[in-house]
C-alpha cells in the first residue's frame, strides 16, 4: 500500500488541473464532485498507507520518484518521505483537508467563482502534501511556498473588493520576509555541508557542528525567522487577522488547521538542528509564550467572531512554539492535531453562523442562536472546549497539559514560560466562552435567514467527535505512561522534555485546569448571569479604554511596521521614482515613438510617390551592383 | 543590333516608368505599365536573337500571360475603383495614409 504515497499528492494536484482547465464549464455538481472526490480518495489511501505503516514495524518510508535537476553536486530528488511525524501530518492534511472540502460544496454553492475556489483549494491541499512529504529542503521550500501562493489566492479570491486584495498582499509579503531569511538558511546548510535530504543533513550536522556552534545558530535562526512568517508568530503575526478577508472555509483550512501549523513542523522536522543551537531554542520557546499571551489579550477584545478565532489560532500555535522550544516536539505535534480538529470545527462552526445571519461578522449582532441553530451550537461548544482545555472531556486539555508540563523544567526560564501557559490558558478559555455566550445566548439581535444544510453540518460532527476523541491519543499505550501518539513519534520524536515528578506535577496540572476552567466560570458572570458588569467595564474611560483600543488593533503592530516600514519605503520610491535606471527604458520608447512617426509618414495614400520610391530603390540597387 | 533593340528597349521602359509616375490617371498609369513590360520582353528578345538562344522567346511569352492577366485583373479594378470613388485620379485616391 505504501508504494502508492506518490498517488497522495499527485490526486489534489489532479483535481486543481481538472478544476482550472475546465471549472467553469463544469456543472457545479461535477466541479464539487471532482474538487471533493480528489481530495476523498486521497484522505482514504492515507489512512490506508497510515495503517500499513503502523502494523508493520518501523513507520519509515521513502520514495524516490525522480531527479528533479543535476547541477554538479547540487542532485534534489522529487523523493517523498514517510515516518511517523509525516503520517500525522498526512492524516490531519487529508482528513480534516476533506471535511473543509465537504463543508465548503454546501458555503460555496451560491458562488460564481465556485469551480475556481476548488481548483485553488486543490492546489493547496497538494502543495501541502509536498511540504510534509519532502524528502529534501529543496522539495518542501517548493510546498512551502506553493502553499504561500495558495493562501494569497484564497485570501483575496473576492478580489472584486480591493480590501481583499491588500489583505492577501499584505499576507504574502510579510510571510515572504521569513521566507527569505529560510531560503538563506537553506542556502547555508547546503553551503556548509552539502546536502539538502533532511536525514543526511541532520546527520551531517551533528557531526561537523558541535553544539551552540556559530553556524548551526545562525542556520536554526534563519529557518526559526521562516517558520515564524508562516506561522503567525511575534514579531511577523500580523497578516493574520487580515487574512480573515478570505471565505470561511479558507480561514478553516489553512489559516487555522494546516499552513499556519507549517513552521511548527519545519521546526519539529529539523529538531536535531535545534537542538545544536540552544539560544535558538530558547528564542522559540520566548517567541511562543509571548505570542500566546499577546495574541490571547487581543483576541478578548475583539468584536468580528472570525478574527477572534484569527487571535486565537495565532495564540494557540504560540502554545505549540513554546512546546518546542521546551523540547517536547510530540507534544506540540499532538497540540498541532488536536488543534487542526478543533480550530477548524470553530471556523466551521463560525462560518454557518455568518451564512445564517446573512454575512454577518460583529459579534454583537448576534445572540440567542442556541436554540436557533442546535446543530451548530452544540459541536461550537465542544471545540470551545476543546480549545479552553476543559479538563478530562476534550482533546484540546491534554495536549496543552502536555506542553505546559514539560516547560516547567525547561532551563532557568521554565517555570516563567509556565506562567505565561497557565496565563494563557485562562485567557484562552475566557475569550472562546466570551464568544460563546455572546453568540449564543442573550436575546436575538439578528434574523435568521439561511439554513444549514446537511453537507455542512456533517463536517461539524465528525470534527466535534474528534475534538473529544483525540484525547485519546494521550491515552498511555505501554509501560512508559507516555501517551500513544507520544510512542508513536518517539522514533522521529524523541521527549527530550523532562516532566516534573510528584506533588509538583500534580499541582501544576491542577493549576492549570483550574485556569481552564476559572476563565469559562468569568466568562459566564460576564457574559450571562450579568451582562451588564461587561456593559459597565466596556463604558469605562480612561486607562481602561486605552488598554482596550492597544489590544483591539493588535498591541499597535500594524500602526509600528506602517510608520517603521511601510510608509518610509513608500517615500522612498516616490524619491527614487526618476532615477538614471529609467532614462534608459525611457529613452528606449522615445527612440521608438520617433521611428514610428518616421515611418508612418512614408504612408502618404498616394500611390505615384510609392512608384517612384520603388523606382528610386531600383535604380540606386542596380547602381550599387553596377558601379560597385 | 543587340545594342539597338536594348537602346530601344530601355528608352521604351523609361517612357513607361515616366508615364506611371507622371500621369495621374490610373487608366494612362496602367497603360504605361503595359509600356514597360513590352521594353522588358523587347530586351529579351533582342539578347535572346543576339545570342542565337531560344530561352529569350520563351520568357517574352510567359511575359504576355502575365500582361494578359494583369490588364485583366488591373482593368477590372480600375472599374471597381471609378464605381466606387467616380475619380480615376490616383492623387484623389489617397485613403490610405500612416
Amino acid at each position: 500500500m505504501r508504494d502508492l504515497l506518490w498517488l497522495v499528492p499527485l490526486l489534489p494536484f489532479a483535481g486543481f488541473a481538472l478544476l482550472i482547465f475546465a471549472g467553469a464549464r463544469m456543472p457545479q455538481r461535477l466541479a464539487a464532485f471532482v474538487g471533493t472526490g480528489s481530495i476523498g480518495i486521497a484522505a482514504l489511501l492515507s489512512l490506508l498507507i497510515a495503517r500499513d505503516v503502523t502494523t508493520t514495524g518501523t513507520p519509515v518510508f521513502s520514495q524516490h520518484l525522480w531527479t528533479w535537476v543535476r547541477v554538479g553536486g547540487f542532485e534534489p530528488a522529487m523523493a517523498l518521505y514517510l515516518d511517523a511525524l509525516s503520517v500525522v501530518m498526512m492524516l490531519v492534511i487529508t482528513c480534516v483537508g476533506f471535511l473543509i472540502h465537504l463543508y465548503a460544496v454546501e458555503y460555496m454553492k451560491k458562488d460564481e467563482g465556485f469551480g475556481r475556489f476548488f481548483a485553488y483549494m486543490n492546489l493547496f491541499i497538494g502543495f501541502m502534501l509536498v511540504l510534509v512529504l519532502a524528502d529534501n529542503l529543496f522539495l518542501l521550500y517548493l510546498g512551502w511556498e506553493g502553499v504561500g501562493l495558495c493562501s494569497y489566492l484564497l485570501i483575496g479570491f473576492w478580489y472584486a473588493d480591493p480590501a481583499n486584495g491588500y489583505a492577501a498582499r499584505k499576507a504574502f509579503v510579510v510571510t515572504r520576509v521569513g521566507d527569505s531569511a529560510m531560503a538563506v538558511g537553506v542556502f547555508l546548510i547546503f553551503t556548509h555541508l552539502g546536502t539538502l535530504r533532511i536525514q543526511e543533513m541532520l546527520l551531517t550536522a551533528q557531526q561537523q557542528w558541535p553544539a551552540g556552534s556559530a553556524l548551526a545558530i545562525t542556520a536554526a535562526a534563519l529557518l526559526l525567522a521562516g517558520a515564524v512568517g508562516k506561522s503567525a508568530q511575534l514579531p511577523l503575526q500580523t497578516w493574520l487577522p487580515d487574512a480573515m478577508a478570505g471565505p470561511t472555509p479558507v480561514s478553516a483550512l489553512i489559516h487555522s488547521a494546516t499552513m499556519v501549523t507549517a513552521g511548527v513542523y519545519l521546526i519539529a522536522r529539523l529538531h536535531l538542528l535545534f537542538e545544536l543551537a540552544p539560544p535558538v531554542q530558547a528564542a522559540v520557546a520566548i517567541i511562543g509564550a509571548l505570542t500566546l499571551v499577546i495574541a490571547g489579550l487581543s483576541a478578548l477584545v475583539q468584536r468580528d467572531i472570525k478574527r477572534i478565532l484569527a487571535y486565537s489560532t495565532i495564540s494557540q500555535i504560540g502554545y505549540m512554539f513554546l512546546g518546542l522550544g521546551a523540547g517536547a516536539w510530540a507534544a506540540s505535534v499532538f497540540h498541532l492535531m488536536t488543534h487542526a480538529f478543533f480550530k477548524s470545527l470553530l471556523f466551521l462552526g463560525a462560518g454557518a453562523v455568518i451564512l445564517a445571519l446573512d454575512h454577518e461578522q460583529e459579534i454583537s449582532k448576534m445572540g440567542g442562536l442556541r436554540s436557533r441553530m442546535p446543530f451548530v451550537f452544540w459541536p461550537f461548544v465542544i471545540g470551545s472546549a476543546s480549545l479552553s482545555a476543559l479538563p478530562f472531556v476534550t482533546a484540546g486539555f491534554y495536549s496543552k497539559e502536555l506542553i505546559l508540563r514539560s516547560v516547567w523544567s525547561a532551563g532557568t526560564l521554565g517555570p516563567w514560560l509556565w506562567l505565561a501557559g497557565a496565563a494563557g490558558a485562562l485567557i484562552t478559555s475566557l475569550y472562546s466562552f466570551r464568544l460563546v455566550f455572546t453568540v449564543f445566548y442573550g436575546a436575538p439581535k439578528s434574523p435568521v435567514t439561511g439554513q444549514t444544510g446537511m453537507p455542512m453540518v456533517a463536517p461539524l460532527i465528525v470534527l466535534s467527535v474528534l475534538s473529544v476523541a483525540g484525547g485519546l491519543a494521550a491515552w498511555p499505550s505501554d509501560s512508559s505512561g507516555q501517551g500513544a501518539l507520544s510512542v508513536f513519534l518517539s522514533g522521529v520524536l524523541p521527549s527530550v522534555a523532562e516532566l516534573p515528578q510528584g506533588g509538583l506535577d500534580l499541582l501544576l496540572q491542577v493549576i492549570a485546569a483550574t485556569a481552564s476552567v476559572g476563565g469559562i466560570f468569568i466568562a459566564y458572570i460576564f457574559f450571562v448571569r450579568s451582562p451588564e458588569l461587561a456593559d459597565r467595564l466596556a463604558e469605562r474611560k480612561g486607562i481602561l479604554q486605552l488598554v482596550q483600543r492597544f489590544w483591539y488593533s493588535g498591541w499597535g503592530f500594524d500602526t509600528l511596521y506602517d510608520t517603521l516600514v511601510v510608509r518610509p519605503f513608500i517615500r522612498f520610491t516616490g524619491i527614487i521614482r526618476n532615477d538614471l535606471l529609467d532614462l534608459f527604458f525611457e529613452g528606449a520608447a522615445w527612440y521608438s515613438e520617433i521611428f514610428h512617426r518616421l515611418l508612418s509618414a512614408t504612408q502618404t495614400g498616394r500611390m505615384r510617390w510609392y512608384a517612384l520610391w520603388i523606382a528610386a530603390g531600383v535604380v540606386i540597387i542596380i547602381g550599387v551592383v553596377v558601379f560597385r | 543590333m543587340m545594342q539597338q533593340g536594348l537602346l530601344l528597349a530601355a528608352l521604351l521602359f523609361a517612357i513607361g516608368l515616366a508615364g506611371v509616375l507622371i500621369r495621374r490617371n490610373i487608366l494612362f498609369m496602367l497603360m504605361s505599365i503595359e509600356i514597360m513590360l513590352n521594353a522588358a520582353g523587347l530586351a529579351f528578345v533582342a539578347a535572346g536573337a543576339g545570342w542565337g538562344q531560344p530561352d529569350g522567346q520563351v520568357v517574352f511569352i510567359f511575359i504576355l500571360t502575365m500582361a494578359g492577366a494583369e490588364v485583366a485583373i488591373g482593368l477590372a479594378l480600375v472599374l471597381q475603383i471609378y464605381r466606387r470613388f467616380r475619380t480615376l485620379d490616383a492623387d484623389e485616391l489617397s485613403r490610405m495614409k500612416g
